[in-house]
């Protein structure tokens, strides 16, 4: 089977359903690059070439370039969806939202609701979040918690090529608003990935080590963490799942129950800041729901109440590491 | 367009002038009729009345089809009325009835009906122009030869999003209408305060887009400059700008006291800016109409609207699983 990127996959599967569907199509700043300019075409293919090569085979009308225009773009993305197109948007940052987040949680989102199911919106709306790049306090946001608050939208996160595939697949076949947040960190992360297509549906955790001591969930580039402490804890014979949601809304609760059920031991990761984040919402979820299973006190390990810093050694300190991982898992498992 | 009517020169046929009378009528008596069921404790929420613009919403909606696009704001009602909602249905809704026109899960600031193409009132100022453009695209993409209009007011024209939506649909070339209804006031505060250029037309030309300005009592004048604008869409030339110059026979909302108004000024109004009796006026001066025949139109909107309120009182209200029912198509 190829091995490919999340970068790779992205463009791939997008031109996949732009073959099969002509109601789909691309639009956001720079997603060709190059229009009205005097040298190349499709100079940038999105900010990190994702979509190179696009516009050349889906001619402008379908790969739409945009002024820098947020709440105009992503506004009318919504306007085409609910009279009969499947628009996928990219917003570039998700730190973006909030110049144009009332045409997201006011409008598109409520379309269905709100107007008595005769309408919908089949938007996606692709963002990149998370920290590490040193892009300082307004290009490195998670975002997801305020995202997945809001009923009407579906948020997808995957944390690698293959899922990012099969749920990229299922939201432009989504009638439904759905915001895809990919990690910046990940973008080059491989695996394995079938050339045809597949869908992964919504609310189905993916459990990326199994064991019964101890239970971690972990959200998009989280999960590499989480993995690489539990393989780590796993040569000591602590034996952990680790379980990645994928989709933060819905949410497969009856997963992080179950494990939790056997385990009695839960930490939940997450890079959003800590208040409000999925960690403190599934941690509520288990103490509301299963507590009865619980061996031990719940610990998140999150960022901290902070906008993401700029200085390299601050960023470092901002974003949960594998030591704070295994220092809430060794936590969980004192007697 | 040329008369039926032989012997007159009206610049539409009988029939149209006639049509056009209904919608006007029917809102304005819509609109009259909503203060007295709010008053009498029969809508929930609040409700921003149409009432004195009604030119403005049938002018431009007598030229579109169903297969046209149309967004609103708050004060929809009378979009809802021009673009072809239907009155039944819409009173259902806004007493929050589950027959209603959105199940009763909208009310008078969000009726939409998709199949006449009223993509929905609005509660965000603003909100709507984005939406419009999209469904400009659609029909742009599809190749339909539809246009969408962007119905906003003075207040909504100082919006940011409006004027990203007015600058892209110049930039992708897109059959969008912005028909700004300038009502002299956002809320509480005057046009001539909150519009720094004091002129909606002139800055939506500066984007780049023909711009007119017209007389929002006038009917036949909104009716011919959005013509105009439909065409323009309709055949490839890209958007339009129209600012309508109108008053709020209103406040802001029913109820509002409107104690930001000098006494009078509403009754001046009354008889100077009304698209009504302008109409009724130049149709019989002409003798283009009989005042029978609006009379006709005037007691058969009465039925209707009676009949309406009498069976949105006995429609039955949302039952409690309804509370969960579409939020998703699927979760």
């Amino acid at each position: 089977m190829p091995i490919k990127t999340i970068r790779e996959v992205i463009g791939e599967t997008l031109s996949a359903e732009m073959r099969r569907d002509h109601d789909v199509f691309l639009m956001g700043e720079d997603v060709a690059g190059g229009a009205g300019c005097s040298g190349e075409d499709d100079a940038f293919g999105g900010a990190f070439g994702t979509y190179k090569g696009m516009v050349g085979e889906f001619g402008r009308g379908r790969v739409i370039d945009t002024p820098i225009s947020e709440s105009a773009f992503i506004g009318a993305a919504g306007g085409a969806a609910a009279t009969g197109m499947r628009p996928v948007v990219d917003l570039m940052f998700v730190d973006f939202i909030g110049v144009c987040f009332d045409q997201i949680f006011n409008q598109m989102a409520k379309f269905r609701y709100m107007f008595g199911g005769k309408s919908e919106a089949p938007v996606v709306i692709l963002a990149m979040v998370g920290a590490g790049l040193r892009a300082g306090a307004q290009h490195s946001q998670m975002l997801h918690p305020m995202l997945t608050a809001v009923p009407g939208l579906k948020v997808v996160m995957p944390s690698n090529a293959y899922d990012t595939k099969g749920l990229l697949t299922s939201a432009i076949r989504d009638n439904d608003p759905v915001i895809v947040l990919l990690h910046k960190l990940l973008f080059e992360a491989s695996c394995e990935v079938p050339d045809e297509d597949y869908q992964i549906p919504f609310g189905e955790a993916a459990f990326t080590r199994q064991g019964n001591d101890v239970t971690i969930v972990a959200l998009s580039s989280m999960v590499h963490k989480a993995n690489a402490v539990a393989d780590k804890l796993a040569a000591q014979g602590i034996a952990a799942d680790v379980i990645d949601p994928r989709t933060t809304s819905p949410l497969d609760e009856e997963a992080i129950l179950e494990s939790v059920e056997v385990s009695g031991r839960l930490v939940v990761v997450d890079e959003a800041n800590e208040r409000c984040s999925l960690a403190a919402d599934i941690s509520s979820l288990v103490a509301d729901r299963g507590f009865s299973s619980l061996r031990s006190g719940i610990k998140k390990v999150t960022a901290p109440h902070t906008p993401v810093p700029f200085a390299p050694v601050l960023e470092d300190q901002y974003i949960p590491s594998e030591a704070d991982i295994e220092a809430a898992v060794m936590a969980v498992l004192k007697p | 367009m040329a008369s039926k009517n032989s012997k007159s020169n009206a610049p539409m046929s009988e029939a149209e002038m006639l049509a056009s009378y209904r919608v006007m009528k029917t809102i304005r008596e819509f609109e009259w009729r909503m203060i007295k069921e709010f008053e009498a404790g029969n809508i929930p929420g609040f409700i921003h009345s149409y009432d004195g613009q009604e030119a403005i919403a049938t002018g431009v909606c007598r030229n579109l089809t169903d297969s046209d696009f149309i967004g609103s704001t708050h004060r929809g009602h009378g979009h809802c009325i021009a673009k072809g909602c239907a009155v039944p249905d819409m009173m259902k809704e806004i007493m929050a009835r589950s027959t209603g026109l959105c199940n009763g899960k909208g009310g008078s600031m969000h009726i939409a009906d998709f199949s006449k193409g009223m993509l929905g009132a609005n509660a965000i100022v603003g909100g709507a122009p984005p939406l419009c453009v999209g469904a400009a695209l659609t029909a742009k993409s599809k190749n339909t030869g539809a246009v969408s209009v962007s119905f906003t007011g003075d207040g909504a024209s100082n919006q940011g999003t409006v004027f990203e939506s007015m600058n892209l649909a110049v930039v992708l070339q897109l059959p969008a209408i912005f028909v700004y209804e300038n009502n002299g006031y956002g809320e509480a505060t005057s046009a001539a305060y909150a519009v720094g250029s004091k002129d909606i037309a002139g800055r939506a030309a500066a984007f780049g887009m023909p711009a007119v300005k017209v007389d929002g009592a006038d009917f036949f004048a909104v009716h011919a400059v959005a013509k105009e604008a439909v065409d323009r869409g309709r055949n490839g030339g890209g958007p339009t700008a129209i600012e309508a110059s109108i008053t709020r026979f209103g406040g802001h909302f029913v109820g509002d006291p409107q104690l930001y108004r000098v006494d009078g000024e509403v009754e001046t109004y009354r008889e100077e800016l009304n698209c009504l009796k302008n109409f009724i006026d130049r149709v019989c001066t002409e003798k283009w109409l009989t005042l029978k025949s609006l009379k006709i139109i005037d007691s058969e909107i009465l039925k209707l609207l009676d009949a309406a309120v009498i069976g949105a009182l006995a429609a039955p209200h949302p039952k409690p699983e309804d509370l969960f029912e579409n939020v998703y198509k699927s979760y």
